[in-house]
């Protein structure tokens, strides 16, 4: 059924809201990409069908019997205590929910109203019944995550129902185009995939192109930053949020076609988004003659192909075109000659996903929530070593500590903290004398890193530091498209430098050519993927250069990360002379007398840990 | 000299897409993903109906990490290298697979064509690293010796 006008739009959400309510019973099951992996879809499935063999099944006929409905949800955010359940309108949730334990959860909490206390939330003594209860969520402040988790990622209806779409109603039938522009503009968003550049300026530009027809608005789902998924999570739990934002934009920038382009390692977002799209066709909210109007407004969706470099706009935008993703020269910019050499709109999933609120509760509300310069929400994949991993939103200015330690409930195993890797292979780090920094577009920047698109990888005394250095290095040597030689060659020999040290072969000398390679990459690479690729370098150096010197006078590394630094070392004290070690050793480095401590000989060990993995006394340790 | 039906599917593909030049990438991509992999025979035929040289065809599709020249497994195993999944210690995993299954930086395909091993730099599932996938279904926490046992069953399905 087509909503053809304001007035259909709100019966359509008295109806979606009157559904709801009449459900007795909500059970609600996180369908995030971390949840079904831990097989909460079986769950669903049990949910279901132990929901419909409940006698009497035939609600229409029988008031007494409560109506449920087992609805699949987007991302709810503590990814490690999955697979989640939320009750409602007791509102209670459940963590690690079993198969096992469905059977219980529909007698007890379904037919009962009583509580399931032992899949509640525990942290030490203190049980947390209600996900408003829990830190984790507690001390978050969601906005383009507001629906994930608490409805179904596959429902229009359930979206319309939580005042969706009232957003592009209200700038289609109250606000002109350039109205919209200038609220968002007003807003101060600025993009969140890492740049933050304020989004109204760039609608304003393209919006000035009248005397070119096509306009384009794009969005960038290409989420490739090892340890970030926030747009995914946003594409899976809410893909209705962000097809409205767009769709506001492309009012806004008069633009009658829309891309996603969606990473290929995300198959969920794309079946999402896909059924999102066709769902908002099918009411008329997406398509020819929107809500009645003489605007329309076509989305289509690119899947990527596993090319990260098509996360930078001209690459992405050429990918799109069916070219090879490589980035050009700008000018010209995307907003003068973007997609197919017209104007576009090129924006990040979540700062997509913040129009419909600022359209709907105006800029003043918006710059409420952060700091002056970053007004606003940010989105922060927490991840690392960390007690809980998982998704969270916080208002700009937030600080490390808050985050690490309130929210992510400290670190792993109460381990020291060493340092959080900010902004993906592309960003820098932060350590302990940064935790009490707000932190917004502005004051990262300070400290040699980038907001990113916002992965926070924490790391403990565990971590060593020269090894993350060479892990991101051969993460953006690997995806370089090799189009320009300070990129394509820097990267390589500075990867090869770090290889050496952490290979235990290094030189005093080569941390001189390494901050010469890294100021020459970030000052004449062509693009972004090339200008930020020496940062975690150059950062770590900054930071972290007494960890390099280690590794190349002594030998050693204090994290005992690095292989070839290690040594095997037989305790005399455990070992009982059994020669397990030395007959597990490939090479013939253990040696030694039946009945007395065994020898390993450093110079020829190859580290591979057999004798350790293997000695049934735990007499052999490893030294720094 | 590929069976006709190869030819058939993808004129089935390329009339989904429209023959246009900017349909060259998902039109690979279906083709991959019905048949594991991109025989080249196809890209050329795909080129020549929508209308782009072979040499461009075959320069994207040698761009995407995602594109195979050569046939992959039954089972495509992607071990996440991410941050978050090499933090905690994703790498052996690799390595274990590749020595049970005589695999390496080079060879990624088992001889018997049943599994094929890769790295991915992401899977978005940080939360439950370090992970692995077969064929798009994700597998937490998962260990070296959890990754074995994984392998005898797949072995035990394909019988």
């Amino acid at each position: 059924m087509i909503i053809e006008n304001r007035e259909a739009l709100k019966r359509e959400q008295e109806a979606a809201q009157k559904q709801i309510d009449s459900y007795e019973c909500r059970i609600l099951i996180c369908a995030g990409t971390g949840c079904v992996a831990t097989g909460s879809q079986k769950i669903y499935e049990k949910m279901q069908e132990l929901c419909k063999d409940m006698p009497g099944v035939s609600v229409e006929f029988d008031g007494h019997v409560p109506h449920i409905g087992v609805v699949k949800t987007g991302c709810q955010g503590i990814c490690e205590l999955g697979p989640l359940m939320r009750i409602e309108p007791l509102h209670y949730q459940y963590v690690k929910v079993q198969m096992d334990d469905c059977e219980e959860i529909f007698k007890r909490t379904v037919l009962n109203k009583e509580p399931v206390e032992r899949l509640f939330y525990k942290k030490g003594e203190d049980s947390f019944p209600t996900p408003d209860d829990i830190p984790f969520i507690a001390k978050q402040t969601r906005i383009t995550l507001e629906n994930c988790g608490r409805f179904d990622a596959e429902s229009l209806d359930e979206y319309i129902a939580s005042g969706g779409y009232s957003a592009l109603s209200k700038a289609i039938f109250d606000m002109s185009p350039r109205d919209v522009i200038d609220e968002v503009d007003k807003s101060g968003l600025r993009g969140r995939g890492g740049g933050g550049f304020p989004t109204g300026k760039k609608w304003k530009q393209v919006a000035a192109h009248t005397d070119v027809k096509e306009h384009y608005v794009v969005c960038n789902g290409d989420e490739g930053d090892p340890g970030a998924f926030m747009d995914g999570s946003v594409m899976e739990g809410d893909p209705y949020r962000l097809i409205e934002g767009m769709t506001i934009a492309a009012y806004a920038v008069n633009a009658q076609d829309g891309y996603i382009y969606v990473r290929a390692e995300y198959p969920l977002s794309v079946e999402r988004l896909t059924h999102a799209i066709a769902q908002a066709e099918e009411k008329g909210l997406l398509g020819d003659n929107i809500l009645g109007t003489d605007f329309c407004f076509h989305m289509h969706i690119n899947r990527g192909a596993g090319a990260f470099v098509c996360g930078e706009g001209s690459a992405l935008t050429a990918s799109i075109e069916g070219d090879r993703g490589m980035p050009r020269v700008k000018p010209p910019r995307t907003v003068d000659q973007g997609l197919w050499a017209k104007p576009t709109v090129l924006n990040n999933v979540e700062t997509f996903a913040n129009v419909p609120g600022i359209v709907m509760k105006g800029a003043d509300w918006f710059r409420t929530i952060g700091t002056e310069g970053s007004p606003g929400t940010k989105t922060f994949s927490i991840t690392g070593s960390i007690e809980n991993t998982g998704l969270i939103e916080v208002p700009m200015g937030t600080t490390l500590r808050e985050m690490i330690y309130d929210i992510g409930g400290g670190i792993k195993g109460g381990g020291e903290f060493k340092a959080v890797q900010i902004g993906g292979p592309s960003g820098g780090c932060l350590t302990a004398e940064h935790l009490d920094v707000g932190l917004d577009f502005d004051s990262v920047k300070k400290y040699d890193a980038i907001m990113g698109s916002g992965g926070l990888v924490v790391m403990d005394e565990n971590t060593c530091m020269v090894e993350v250095a060479r892990f991101f290095m051969s993460f953006t040597q690997r995806e370089s498209c090799g189009k320009c030689v300070p990129c394509r060659e820097g990267t390589k020999r500075m990867l090869e430098i770090l290889e050496r040290i952490v290979d235990g072969k290094g030189v005093i000398e080569d941390l001189d050519t390494l901050e010469e390679l890294a100021a020459m990459v970030k000052n004449m690479a062509l693009c972004g993927l090339g200008k930020s690729a020496p940062l975690p370098v150059i950062s770590t150096l900054k930071t972290f250069r007494n960890e390099y010197e280690e590794h190349i006078l002594d030998h050693k590394c204090a994290a005992k990360c690095c292989t070839a630094m290690r040594r095997f070392v037989i305790n005399p004290e455990f070992c009982k002379g059994c020669g397990k070690c030395a007959k597990n050793c490939p090479v013939g480095a253990i040696t030694g007398v039946r009945k007395q401590a065994y020898n390993i000989d450093n110079e020829l060990c190859i580290k591979c840990g057999a004798c350790k993995d293997n000695c049934a006394f735990d007499a052999i340790y490893v030294e720094a | 000299m590929l069976d006709k039906s190869y030819y058939q599917k993808t004129d089935e593909i390329i009339s989904h897409y429209g023959r246009k030049p900017s349909a060259l990438i998902p039109i690979m991509q279906d083709i991959q993903a019905e048949y594991r992999y991109l025989p080249g025979e196809l890209l050329t035929y795909v080129a020549k109906e929508i209308g782009v040289k072979e040499a461009k065809a075959y320069s994207v599709a040698t761009f995407y990490e995602n594109f195979s020249f050569e046939p992959k497994g039954k089972y495509i195993i992607k071990v996440c290298d991410g941050t978050a999944c090499h933090v905690r210690k994703s790498m052996p995993i690799l390595e274990a697979l590749q020595k049970e299954l005589g695999l390496s930086k080079k060879k990624h395909t088992t001889d018997d064509m049943l599994f094929t091993v890769e790295t991915v730099s992401c899977l978005g599932a940080c939360g439950l690293a370090p992970t692995l996938t077969v064929n798009n279904e994700v597998h937490p926490t998962m260990t070296p010796e959890k990754a074995l046992e994984l392998l005898t069953e797949l072995r035990g399905d394909s019988v």
